[in-house]
């Protein structure tokens, strides 16, 4: 018999600290088989947020590096113009991108350096305990929004990839689910565009992923991936948005 | 035919690999393993696994591998 799925090489074969059912494991897989891919392991430089995926440098086989909370966009600007023919990405939340690193975030984009962003969005802080996030839906419950979130009270969620889009430096932005096999294939792809699009030199790409948080949301995995397909994907569209 | 093969020292018992597999060839074990969960396992009896790699693309530990 012959092996027609396994491990990719970048992903160290060891156990996740992550909740059962959570999508970094899933995205984890699939920036590590795009790295394979490309044949660029060798060359690539991650940059780890804090969140939830604050140790994901245990978990790849590649050099990494890791930042203070939303400032890795400008650690890997360091990087990139040190190291130019590095492959440099880096790997956020959506409270490290979204919210205390959103500074960081635009000023990178807006510069255009030729990065590219891993954007993990799962409405929610989930390392700190379930706090509402920018991006949390609003009625969504969370720890600090035991009534739900309100928009007159806390605002909209925060559509950063459409915000980002806007900008002149910014190449590629492209909106992906982790809810389904098919839509986890169709994220790999845009993972590879982004990533082409560094080795090319094209300039800021990044790909946001809507990822399931069962813990926080108060789910089973199965229910978790069912409401980011019914209810998530209403608020965050999918498709390219740039 | 294919067959997934789980490290059930790996698996969390999460059971998305359960949700996507549209032929039913995988369930709980009942059996606990190293992590305290409760492992997912596959039919052995069954010859109609198609290899289609679903149940391995959505297992978020990339504890399941697919030989065919």
């Amino acid at each position: 018999m012959k092996k027609i799925f396994s491990r990719p090489e970048s992903l160290r074969d060891i156990t996740t600290h992550y909740c059962p059912g959570c999508g970094h494991g899933i995205a984890h897989r699939l920036v590590t088989e795009v790295i394979d891919l490309l044949g660029v392991r060798g060359k690539v430089i991650a940059v780890a947020p804090v969140g939830c995926a604050v140790v994901a440098y245990d978990y790849w086989n590649f050099d990494c590096c890791e930042a203070a909370h939303g400032r890795a966009l400008a650690v890997a600007t360091g990087i990139k113009r040190c190291r130019p023919d590095r492959v440099v990405f880096t790997y956020q939340g959506d409270g490290d991108l979204a919210a205390i690193g959103t500074n960081e975030t635009i000023h990178a984009a807006n510069r255009g350096e030729n990065l590219t962003v891993v954007f993990v969005n799962n409405a929610i802080y989930g390392m700190t305990g379930g706090q509402m996030a920018p991006t949390t839906l609003l009625g969504q419950v969370t720890s600090t929004t035991p009534g739900g979130r309100r928009a007159e009270v806390q605002g909209y969620p925060l559509k950063i990839s459409e915000m980002l889009a806007m900008l002149p430096g910014v190449k590629y932005v492209e909106r992906r689910g982790l809810f389904c096999p098919q839509e986890i294939i169709k994220a790999k792809a845009a993972l590879h565009l982004a990533f082409d699009n560094q080795l090319r030199g094209g300039g800021f790409s990044l790909v946001e992923l809507l990822s399931p948080c069962p813990t926080y949301w108060g789910m089973s995995p199965a229910a978790a991936m069912d409401w980011i397909r019914d209810t998530m994907v209403k608020e965050f569209p999918l498709g390219r948005i740039k | 035919m294919a067959k997934p093969v789980i490290d059930a020292e790996k698996c969390k018992g999460c059971g998305l690999c359960i949700k996507f597999c549209h032929k039913g060839l995988l369930k709980k074990s009942g059996k606990l393993n190293a992590l305290g969960a409760v492992y997912v396992e596959f039919d052995k009896d069954t010859n109609i696994c198609g290899g289609c790699c679903f149940c391995a693309l959505v297992c978020p530990e990339c504890c399941i591998e697919v030989q065919k």
